[in-house]
């Protein structure tokens, strides 16, 4: 009775690793050899497939363009050189994180902008409503015996 | 001065409107070519034909050529062969091809069963000349000119559509060119 369970408990947990594609097997001499070409495939994108890196897709140009990287790299290649082969062939949509010039300035300052913007938004307001403030909390003399003949009338028709 | 600040949602709308709707209906799969404006990258490779034939990119100097990358295992290809075949039949041009990511026989069976449009049939089985291009989906066609420089890159099917809108003027201009 237990017997099948267990067999197909364990078949869901050992399924889908047996079902995995064997991945291609790069070699490298340290660990962070490997981790340099696993942040350099994780930053490229792969022309074929709209939104994946070529870490990520099964695409045949994306196997190609590991090769390539891994090749490169093999021969000694820095990071620049590796992208910039890259992008010479496939243009700058490959890569995830554009270089910045003239073309991409707008793209890489707009979160600052829309920060400093918003600063100058909230200190706009800030600066109003304390002028503001100020304005209203001090009362000419005029204006303090009225308020004082008003708290006393209150207060004669509550005894009364 | 207060009225002018509530226009402002309204005009954010409006600009985001007009950015959004320019981009509707283009097609997000073509990407303009990195080589536009780039002589063809060097290769040796063999002439699908013979083996012992050697081609290198001198083969595109002297007149405009298109540059159609196919492989037997691309079922668009197969959709775009017979407009390839009238535009090196009824029009004249000069087509080279590239045989990508593919084999000897299986090509040759293919050009023999559907007619070869081919002038000159370049052989690159492991997609070298391919990846130097940036081909990342056959078919693609080049527009190459006299100089052996790379004009236009077009991908997906040639058709009759195709050619007379996007690919013939390139060809007429840089045909004066000469």
């Amino acid at each position: 009775m237990m017997r099948p369970l267990l067999v197909s408990l364990l078949l869901m947990v050992v399924g889908p690793t047996l079902m995995a594609e064997p991945s291609d097997v790069y070699s490298f001499d340290s660990r962070t050899e490997e981790q340099r070409f696993h942040n350099l495939i994780s930053e490229l994108r792969c022309p074929k497939c709209q939104n994946q890196n070529i870490a990520d897709s099964n695409a045949p140009i994306s196997k190609d363009m590991r090769d390539e990287v891994y090749q490169m790299m093999s021969a000694g290649a820095s990071n620049e050189d590796i992208v910039g082969a890259l992008v010479d062939r496939f243009g700058e949509f490959v890569r995830y994180k554009p270089e910045v010039d003239r073309r991409t300035i707008l793209l890489w300052a707009t979160p600052a902008i829309a920060v400093a913007v918003g600063f100058v938004v909230v200190a706009v307001i800030v600066i109003r409503s304390r002028r503001n403030g100020e304005g209203e909390t001090a009362l000419s003399e005029e204006e303090r015996g009225r308020a004082a003949r008003m708290l006393a009338d209150d207060n004669s028709d509550r005894t009364s | 001065m207060k009225r002018v600040f509530l226009f402002i949602p309204v005009i954010l709308a409006v600009v985001l409107g007009v950015v959004l709707f320019a981009g509707i209906g283009k097609d997000p799969n073509k990407l303009e070519s990195a080589l536009i404006g780039k002589p063809v990258p060097e290769f040796q490779l063999q002439d699908l034909h013979d083996e012992d034939r050697e081609l290198d990119r001198g083969l595109f100097k002297g007149q405009v050529s298109l540059l159609n990358v196919w492989g037997t295992w691309c079922p668009a290809c197969r959709d775009e062969h017979d407009d390839l075949v009238w535009l090196a039949e009824e029009k004249g041009i000069r087509i080279v091809g590239l045989n990508y990511k593919d084999n000897r026989d299986d090509a040759l069976i293919w050009l023999d069963r559907l007619g070869d449009p081919y002038q000159v049939s370049i052989y690159d089985p492991r997609g070298r000349l391919g990846f130097d291009l940036g081909v990342y989906g056959a078919p693609e066609t080049y527009v190459i000119d006299a100089d052996g420089i790379v004009r236009h890159r077009h991908v997906g099917v040639v058709n009759e559509k195709v050619w007379e809108e996007d690919i013939e003027p390139l060809v007429k201009r840089y045909r004066e060119k000469i």
